[in-house]
C-alpha cells in the first residue's frame, strides 16, 4: 500500500462571503509528482497555501501522513514552498538565502553550507553562489528559489506557478530539469500551475479544479481521454461539444441521438443522465468521409492553418461547429470552403459527458 | 537627407541643453540665496571679534573657538585647560536628541507598520491624522505640552483625582520633559519615512521566511528590519538632527540644568548680552558634527550598494 502524503478532506475556505474552496477532498500520495491545474481565479493558490499554512481552513482537516497539520503555524510544518514571484530574501546573497531555512532549523554552519553546496550543485548554481538576487536572471532566480525550498529536505515542496514568469524556451527546460530533480530527491511535488500543458507533461497526477470546486482527478491520459464533465473535457486540450438527446444509459455506456437523428453509442461519465446531453470528441478523432456513410454532415467554413496539421471547420445543418484537425500533406484531401462533408468518429473516440 | 537630419537632430540637443540650463536656475538661485549665502556668512562670522552690545567688527580672530575649547580663567591670562562646560552642553544634547530618536522609533516603527499595513481609503485617512497636530505652529504645540504637564495640569490632576498619586509627579523642567518635547516634535518625521518603506516592502518575504521555519520575531530581525532599513535610517537623522540644534523644547520645557546647544546658540544672538561670533561658531561646530553623521551615513549605503 502507498502512503498517502498529504490527506486533504472536506476543505472549505472562505473569504468573508466569498467561497474560495468547496468542500475539496484529495488525497496525494509519497512521492508523487501532483499538479493542481485550473484556470486563473479557481483557488489554485488558495488551496497551496491552506497546506503551507498561511491560510486557515474555514471546514476540514488537512494530514500530512497521517498527522493533523490545519492548527500549525507556517514555520512548524514540515514542508517548504516555491513562490510564485520567488520571494528571495534582496539583501542576501545565493548561498545565506539557501541556508536560511537550514540555520532555523537549527544546523551548525558547517553542516548547512555543506548541504547549501549540495543543493546548489543540484540546480547547477555553484558559481552564483555570492550574486545577491538582484545580480541574477529569472530563471537564475527561479532556480535559487528552488534551491532555497529543497534544502532543508521537507517532506512535500509545494510549488506555485513556479514557470509562468520565464520565457517559452526556458520554461519546456526547467519542465525536464524539475521532473528529474523529484526524481533524484524522492521529495513529493503539488506543483500548481493554469498551463494545461505544463500539468499533461510533467505530473503523475492530475487535480483539475474550477471555481473551487474539484473537477476530476486523473493521471494525464485519463484526463485528456476521458474527462468526466463539460469544464474538464473543454479546459484540457481542445475538444467538440456536440448537442445530443440521450435516450438510454446502461453499464456506462449511452444512446443517444445525433443532431443529424443518427443513433450512436458510446461511454458515458459517471453521473451522466438522459434527456439533453453533450457528447464530446476530439478534433483529431473525427474523420471526414463521403457525406452518404457518415454520422454527421456539414459544409466546409473554414480552414486553419496550423504548420504540420489543419483545422477545418464544418458547420452542421443545425449551425453547430466541429472542428476537425487533419494532417497537412499532399495526400489528404483538404474540402475546400462551402464543399458538403460527411463526419464520422468511433464510438470509443467519443463521450457523453456530465454537464 | 541623411546629412539634414543628422543637422536638425545635433541642434536640437544643444537647445536642450540651453533649456536644461534655464531651468536649473531657480534651484541654483534658491540653493545659493538660502543655504550657501547664510551659512558662509556664520563661516565668517565665526572668526571675527565680537562687539560688545551684540554684533561684529570686522578683524579676524580666533577668540570663539578658543572661547568654546579652553579656560584661560576669569581674566583670560592662566595657563589654557580644556574648558568643559561647552561640551558637556553638546554631550547632553547628543543624549537628549538620542533618547528622543530612540523613542520615535520605538514608537515610531508600529505605527508606520500599521498604517502601512492598512487597505486603501483607512491608511489615507491615519496618514491625514498623523498630520494634523502640525497644522498648528510648533511655538504653541509646545507651550501646550508645558501647560499639560505642570504640576497642576490636566495630567497630574487626572492621576491625582483618580488617586493613582497623592501628590503631582513633577515633570516640568526635567530631562524628561524636555524629551518628551522633543519626542512629540519630531515624531511625524519618523513615520513617514518608516511608512514609504514599509509599503514598498513584499509581505510575500515574510511568509517566505515562515515557510522556512522563522519565528515572528527572527522573521523581523533578519528579513523585515534589514529591507526597511534605508526608511528607519533616514527617519532617525530626520528626527536626530533637528533635535540636537532644537531651542524650544528645551527653553519651554526644561530648565537649567538641561540647557542644550540649540538654547546656547539662540542666547548668541539674542538682545544685547550676545556674543556673534561665539554662536556662529557654536553652530559651526553642530554643523561639522552633523556632517560627520552624514558622511558616514552615506558611505555605509554607498558600500551596501556596492555589495
Ligand atoms: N485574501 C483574499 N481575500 C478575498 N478573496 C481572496 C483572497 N485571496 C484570494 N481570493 C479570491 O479567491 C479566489 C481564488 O484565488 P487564488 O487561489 O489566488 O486563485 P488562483 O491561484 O487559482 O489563480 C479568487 O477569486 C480570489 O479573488
Ligand atoms: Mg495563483
Amino acid at each position: 500500500m502507498t502512503d498517502v502524503a498529504v490527506d486533504i478532506s472536506n476543505v472549505t475556505k472562505m473569504y468573508g462571503s466569498f467561497t474560495a474552496l468547496k468542500d475539496v477532498s484529495l488525497a496525494i500520495q509519497d512521492n508523487e509528482f501532483f499538479t493542481l491545474l485550473g484556470p486563473s481565479g479557481c483557488g489554485k493558490t488558495t488551496l497551496l497555501r491552506t497546506i503551507a499554512g498561511f491560510e486557515d481552513i474555514t471546514k476540514g482537516a488537512i494530514r500530512l501522513y497521517g498527522d493533523n497539520i490545519a492548527d500549525l503555524p507556517p514555520n512548524k510544518r514540515p514542508v517548504n514552498t516555491v513562490f510564485q514571484q520567488y520571494a528571495l530574501f534582496p539583501h542576501m546573497n545565493v548561498t545565506d538565502n539557501v541556508k536560511f531555512g537550514l540555520l532555523r532549523l537549527g544546523q551548525d554552519e558547517a553542516t548547512a553550507s555543506a548541504r547549501v553546496g549540495e543543493v546548489l550543485e543540484l540546480v547547477q548554481l555553484t558559481q552564483f553562489a555570492d550574486r545577491l538576487p538582484s545580480q541574477l536572471s529569472g530563471g537564475q532566480q527561479q532556480r535559487v528559489a528552488l534551491a532555497r525550498a529543497l534544502a532543508p529536505n521537507p517532506k512535500v515542496l509545494l510549488l506555485d506557478e513556479p514557470l509562468s514568469a520565464l520565457d517559452l524556451k526556458l520554461r519546456q527546460a526547467v519542465r525536464l530539469e524539475l521532473q528529474q530533480i523529484q526524481h533524484e530527491t524522492g521529495i513529493t511535488f503539488i506543483f500548481v500551475t493554469h498551463d494545461q500543458e505544463e500539468a499533461l507533461t510533467m505530473s503523475d497526477r492530475i487535480a483539475v479544479i474550477a471555481d473551487g470546486r474539484l473537477q476530476q482527478v486523473g493521471s494525464a491520459r485519463e484526463i485528456y481521454e476521458a474527462p468526466s464533465n463539460k469544464f474538464v473535457a473543454d479546459f484540457i486540450g481542445e475538444t467538440n461539444l456536440i448537442d445530443v438527446t440521450v435516450t438510454d444509459i446502461s453499464n456506462g455506456n449511452a444512446t443517444c441521438t445525433l443532431p443529424s437523428g443518427a443513433t450512436f453509442t458510446c461511454p458515458a461519465a459517471d453521473g451522466a443522465q438522459k434527456g439533453a446531453g453533450h457528447l464530446s470528441v476530439r478534433p483529431e478523432r473525427v474523420a471526414m468521409t463521403k457525406p452518404a456513410k457518415s454520422l454527421l454532415q456539414g459544409k466546409a467554413s473554414r480552414q486553419i492553418y496550423l504548420g504540420t496539421d489543419m483545422h477545418v471547420e464544418v458547420t452542421l445543418d443545425d449551425q453547430e461547429v466541429v472542428t476537425v484537425r487533419v494532417q497537412n500533406s499532399e495526400t489528404t484531401h483538404i474540402p475546400s470552403i462551402g464543399e458538403t462533408v460527411g463526419l464520422n468518429f468511433e464510438a470509443g473516440a467519443a463521450r457523453l459527458l456530465v454537464d | 537627407m541623411a546629412g539634414a537630419l543628422t543637422t536638425s537632430k545635433a541642434s536640437n540637443n544643444s537647445t536642450y541643453a540651453g533649456l536644461g540650463n534655464l531651468l536649473m536656475l531657480p534651484s541654483w538661485l534658491v540653493i545659493g540665496f538660502f543655504l550657501v549665502l547664510p551659512v558662509g556668512m556664520m563661516l565668517i562670522y565665526s572668526f571675527l571679534t565680537k562687539e560688545f552690545r551684540g554684533g561684529i567688527i570686522w578683524e579676524f580672530s580666533l577668540a570663539a573657538y578658543d572661547q568654546f575649547f579652553f579656560d584661560r580663567g576669569l581674566f583670560g591670562d592662566d595657563p589654557a585647560r580644556i574648558e568643559w562646560t561647552y561640551i558637556k552642553i553638546f554631550w547632553r544634547s547628543i543624549w537628549q536628541a538620542g533618547v528622543a530618536t530612540f523613542f520615535c522609533l520605538l514608537i515610531g516603527f508600529p505605527t508606520a507598520w500599521f498604517i502601512a499595513t492598512r487597505t486603501g481609503n483607512s491608511r489615507s485617512i491615519w496618514l491625514f491624522l498623523i498630520t494634523i497636530p502640525y497644522w498648528v505652529n510648533l511655538l504653541i504645540r509646545t507651550i501646550s505640552m508645558k501647560f499639560l504637564i505642570r504640576d497642576t495640569g490636566p495630567l497630574n490632576e487626572f492621576l491625582i483625582s483618580t488617586g493613582i498619586i497623592s501628590d503631582p509627579i513633577h515633570i516640568i523642567n526635567t530631562n524628561f520633559a524636555v524629551q518628551l518635547g522633543l519626542f512629540y516634535s519630531y515624531l511625524p518625521f519618523m513615520v513617514l519615512p518608516i511608512y514609504a518603506s514599509v509599503e514598498r516592502y513584499n509581505f510575500a518575504l515574510s511568509e517566505a521566511a515562515a515557510d522556512l521555519y522563522a519565528s515572528r520575531i527572527t522573521t523581523l530581525r533578519q528579513i523585515i528590519l534589514p529591507t526597511v532599513k534605508p526608511g528607519i535610517i533616514a527617519g532617525c537623522i530626520l528626527v536626530f538632527v533637528p533635535s540636537l540644534g532644537a531651542f524650544l523644547a528645551p527653553d519651554l520645557l526644561g530648565g537649567a540644568k538641561t540647557f542644550m546647544i540649540g538654547s546656547l546658540i539662540e542666547e548668541q544672538f539674542k538682545g544685547n548680552a550676545g556674543n556673534w561670533p561665539f554662536g556662529a561658531a557654536v553652530s559651526m561646530i553642530l554643523l561639522s558634527m552633523v556632517l560627520i553623521v552624514l558622511t558616514y551615513y552615506a558611505r555605509q549605503q554607498s558600500k551596501s550598494g556596492e555589495r
